[in-house]
């Protein structure tokens, strides 16, 4: 056991010109992977780039909740299970805003228009709000207790939101209003729509926000230093508590804009949608090396197309294995997540 | 020395009863034992029918995990949210070495071993994939390994749903034997013969023999922990989880060190797993979901961890909460309101589901805000650990305590 | 050869860079058995980084680390610690929520035997071992004054009295060579006193002691010969009366008080 355990390190550790064997396998295993995917892409181009749409459609997704997993974890250490319900809770909520207008489905009206510039600040307001509650009641007075307390409190929560989606609109799944224009094209036999790129676009834009407020405002730099250093960010004068609300409010923002955007393509939810969707995102945001906030969009997009592309070249029942098969694998070799970022050590 | 610690000690004071029952976890362990002894007798002659011990000994295997899970978690400080993979495996392991199934499968062929041996064998398979995912990952920053645990726990189920030609899939494997008694314990006193001292106690036809089984098992893992706990290993394992730096230059290897606790977590999960698919005789990988990891975790942080009496409790308490009190409100709801006269609230009118119905729409909420406020409440869960009263009475200490006394009199 | 027996601990050109910083830089030193050998040098001069590549926890980047005739370059901690170097932290590091007692044994855990079917039934020889372990490191709780803590919580002693039980831990490894890392910092004056006569003990158990400090006093007061750290490099080396007489010395640390 011993020697074995010692044989692994100084297989990571054999360096050749810079890089340690174990980057070497990665590369080489990442390098199979898209060598394969070409020679697919060659021989059937039309699947795959159908394939590539719709895994980055959904890889846009997973990046916007991956990335308030991210940003809890960097600055707390804790795996928000509740994130996941979160992200159902919204579009549960965007729905309801939108029985209040007289959308109509299947067509683009002015209403329509009206009622989608509308209901994504709304919704993303509330879940602000609603997660800053939540750590507010149940993470905040855990503070200094041990480490798992907090844990069991998220999946209390998890369960909590769960059950109020539950009694709200019962077990079965909820229509979401199909609302987006209905425009659809097909390129060279690949099929896409108006809602494809709308996804993907409205994604790109709230991550480009959020990288601009993490960058550039005093409140971002506040998280940063934050995630760095409690202690030293404390004695700099920033106010760990505010800082930590903003953060769950602004992962928030970001998971009900997802929550509404999941709706708005796949015009289903049901209550327990985010616990299999959050797990999933999660995976991505440790796939980008947890608390690396591009590091998570990232790990949501390849999250996103290695589902994509299970399901349609390996077979549905096989996705989970592969997504979590390649999770343990890249933590195996890079421990570090892809980008390699460090986690703060504390 | 003083005279006194020489003279010989009497019976009473050998025994140190009152000393042991002021130790909380004797009185704990005290309890359930007659708890445990009296529940089956109480509850056959309370309600005549063993429905509420067939529920005790599903309780059973959930403290057997958060036993064993208690080790990973509480003790070595590794959290661990797939445990239940292990559970399936060893669950998976007796199923198919025990039922018809491999029958319909490509090898043609049925196995049907001695539960005795096997419910080793799920154990030792469980703790050999415990050491395969542990090996590598191991070595992983605390957090990471909790990550790779959860992806594993996600994998496992699905590759027993995936590989139906061999598990049945999602039709799940059913007819597992039930384990048979050695013949020396079903001689003639068992009741089949004119000598009876207990009624007829079989596996096949009798729940409390479950009961009783997993009694001894529980207090078989009890003993056996409490000896890792206290004792070099059980040492080694608190020190990484309080420091792993420090442990290292203390000299623990950390890494076999963790190992150790990994592998024997999820040899108790094998364990346990075989185990319940004796007793339910039916396996599905519907019951080995992240859930089900969940549960156990919950019930070793609120219980407390790293304390097993906690532990104990705490599942214990989970299960009569999870598997019994919640799932049976609707019906309580419903004869309360009948008994109280409020009998048409029962029906469902118009938006209102009925009051069964609408308690059990409650459940999640229920649930979820049981544990958030039982953990605001107790942090550090039901019955946190404490350093270990017993070590008091060790002759070493007791003579420091009285070496200071004597100096504060001089 | 027979350099090997004297010296109890011999760097050759040790070096460790984290990326661009060189926090220690080409230093060789040795230390003979039996004395007490000090460290000093400004804040981030190196030196606890210097005793991490000693103890494993770094590897360092170039150069040798001899301990007792044998290279442990690279080795891991609990090897080191195995091979008989313990040490204590300088931001003190006790296992918080064991007893003081069970830190002290922790620290025995390397010279024990039981394995896991050893404890898991309790066999006659484990219960032995830990009877007598138990005994060992109450006599080590004694022996640095806290025994009547031994059944509190580490992170409930005062702070005084956790450096004394790291130490006491340490100890309990059996060591041959004991690294104190900054052990007087945060002390009163009586307490400096106090830690100065534990140091004599622990010398006349037969360890050598090597020991970072910034207490000139302490410094000045137990050690045999100095070596002086600044910006990683070795400026300095000898008895106390030298280097305090080094003009380099008075520059980089001395210089500021001065
Ligand atoms: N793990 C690390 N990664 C990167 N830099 C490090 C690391 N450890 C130490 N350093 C750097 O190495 C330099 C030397 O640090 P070290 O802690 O050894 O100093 P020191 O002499 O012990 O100082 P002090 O008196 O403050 O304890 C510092 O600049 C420090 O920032
Ligand atoms: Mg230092």
């Amino acid at each position: 056991m011993r020697s074995g355990a010692s044989a692994l390190t100084r297989f990571r550790s054999i360096a050749l010109g810079g890089m340690s064997l174990a980057d070497y396998g990665f590369y080489i295993l990442c390098a199979t992977a898209v060598v394969l995917l070409l020679a697919e892409a060659v021989r059937d181009t039309t699947n795959f780039a159908q394939t590539l749409v719709f895994g980055l459609t959904q890889g846009a997704i997973f990046a916007l909740i991956a990335l308030g997993y991210t940003m809890v974890y960097g600055i707390i250490e804790l795996i928000n299970f509740a994130h996941g319900d979160v992200f159902t809770l919204s579009a549960y909520i965007g729905t309801t805003i939108l029985g209040l207008f007289t959308v109509t489905e299947g067509s683009f009206t002015a209403l329509n228009l009206v009622a989608l510039v509308i209901i994504f600040p709304v919704v993303m307001l509330i879940m602000g709000g609603i997660n800053v509650a939540i750590e507010r009641i149940a993470y905040r007075p855990l503070r200094s207790a041990p480490r798992l307390a907090p844990l069991i409190t998220a999946i209390g929560m998890s369960f909590f939101l769960e059950g109020v989606m539950f009694l709200w609109k019962g077990p079965a799944t909820v229509h979401f209003p199909n609302i987006l224009p209905q425009w659809t094209t097909t390129v060279g036999g690949v099929f896409f729509g108006l809602k494809d790129i709308f996804v993907i676009i409205t994604a790109a834009i709230l991550v480009a926000l959020l990288a601009f407020f993490i960058n550039r405002t005093r409140l971002g730099k506040a998280m940063r230093a934050t995630a760095q250093d409690r202690d030293a960010a404390q004695l700099m004068g920033i106010d760990i508590n505010r800082t930590i609300a903003a953060t769950f409010f602004i992962g928030a923002l970001l998971a009900g804009a997802g929550g509404v955007i999941y709706g708005l393509y796949y015009n289903t939810v049901y209550y327990q949608l985010g616990f299999r969707t959050g797990l999933i995102a999660f995976t991505a945001a440790v796939f980008g090396g947890i608390g690396n906030i591009p590091g998570a969009a990232i790990g949501g997009l390849i999250i996103g197309l290695t589902a994509a592309f299970s399901d349609s070249y390996i077979g549905g029942k096989w996705t989970t294995v592969v997504i979590f098969g390649i999770l343990i694998g890249v933590l195996v070799f890079r421990p570090t997540g892809l980008l390699g970022m460090r986690v703060p050590e504390k | 020395m003083s005279n006194a610690a020489k003279a010989r000690p009497t019976l009473r004071d050998r025994l140190n009863i009152r000393e042991r029952i002021r130790d909380r976890d004797t009185a704990v362990y005290g309890i359930l034992i007659i708890v445990a002894v009296l529940f089956p007798l109480v509850t056959v002659y309370a309600t005549g029918g063993t429905a509420l011990v067939s529920h005790a000994t599903r309780a059973g295997y959930w403290v057997l995990l958060a036993i064993g899970l208690n080790v990973v978690v509480g003790f070595a400080g590794l959290l661990d949210l797939g445990y239940a993979a292990f559970f399936a495996i060893g669950a998976y392991t007796y199923a198919l070495l025990a039922s018809p199934q491999l029958a319909s499968s490509p090898a043609h062929h049925a196995v049907h071993i001695n539960f005795w041996i096997l419910i080793f064998g799920s154990m030792l398979m469980a703790a050999l994939f415990g050491a395969i995912l542990g090996f590598p990952t191991l070595r992983l920053r605390g957090d990471y390994l909790a990550i790779v645990t959860l992806g594993f726990g996600e994998i496992v189920p699905q590759l027993f749903y995936n590989f139906d030609q061999w598990t049945g899939g999602i039709n799940a494997v059913g007819l597992i034997d039930q384990p048979l008694l050695p013949a020396w314990i079903q001689g003639p006193w068992s009741g089949d013969g004119d000598f009876k001292i207990v009624s007829p106690f079989s596996f096949n036809t009798d729940p409390v023999a479950f009961y009783v089984l997993v009694c001894f098992l529980i207090a078989i893992a009890v003993i056996l922990v409490t000896n890792l706990y206290r004792s070099r290993l059980g040492r080694a394992w608190m020190a990484i989880r309080e420091d792993e730096v420090a442990a290292a230059a203390m000299g623990i290897n950390t890494v076999t060190t963790k190992l150790l606790a990994f592998g024997i977590g999820a040899s108790f999960s094998g364990f346990a797993g075989a185990y319940y698919a004796a007793d339910v005789a039916l396996v599905s990988p519907d019951n080995f979901l992240f859930i089900v990891s969940i549960t156990v975790l919950v019930m070793v942080v609120l219980g407390g961890m790293g304390n097993i009496t906690g532990v104990i409790v705490g599942a214990l308490v989970m299960y009569y909460l999870v598997f019994y009190l919640i799932p049976g409100l609707p019906e309580n709801a419903t004869s309360l309101a009948s008994s109280i006269g409020l009998g048409s609230l029962n029906q469902s009118s118009g938006d209102w589901p009925g009051l069964g119905e609408e308690t059990q729409r409650l459940n999640f909420i229920i649930y979820g805000g049981i544990l958030v406020g039982m953990m605001l409440l107790r942090p550090q869960g039901l019955l946190p650990s404490r350093v270990r009263e017993q070590e008091l009475k060790h002759a070493a200490v007791l003579e420091e305590a009285s070496a200071v006394e004597e100096g504060a009199r001089a | 050869m027979p350099e090997s027996t004297e010296n109890i601990l011999e760097l050759t050109n040790l070096t460790k860079r984290f990326g661009g910083l060189v926090a220690v830089d080409n230093v060789s030193l040795h230390i003979k058995r039996g004395e007490v050998f000090a460290l000093i040098g400004p804040n981030g001069a190196g030196k606890t980084t210097l005793f991490n590549n000693v103890t494993g926890l770094f590897t360092p980047t170039a150069g040798r680390v001899v301990f007792d005739g044998r290279d442990i370059t690279g080795s891991k901690p609990h090897q080191v610690a195995r091979l008989g170097i313990a040490r204590t932290f300088q931001n003190i590091r006790l296992f918080d929520y064991m007893s003081c007692l069970d830190n002290v044994r922790v620290g025995r855990h390397v010279r024990m035997k039981a394995k896991v079917w050893d404890s898991l039934f309790k066999l006659p020889w484990e219960r032995r071992e830990e009877e007598r372990v138990t005994d060992e490191a109450m006599e080590l709780l004694r022996f640095v004054g806290i025994a009547k803590h031994a059944n509190q919580y580490a992170r409930n002693l005062a702070y005084g009295q956790q450096r004394r039980l790291e130490i006491a831990r340490a100890l309990a490894t059996d060591p041959k060579l004991l690294l104190l890392d900054e052990p007087a910092a945060g002390f009163t004056p009586q307490e400096k006193v106090e830690l100065m006569q534990l140091v004599k003990k622990i010398l006349s158990r037969g360890i050598t002691v090597f020991l970072i400090e910034h207490d000139m006093k302490v410094v000045m007061g137990i050690s045999e010969r100095i070596v002086v750290l600044d910006h990683g490099e070795k400026i300095a080396e000898g008895p106390p009366d030298e280097v305090r007489k080094d003009v380099k010395v008075i520059e980089a640390y001395l210089g500021k008080s001065a």
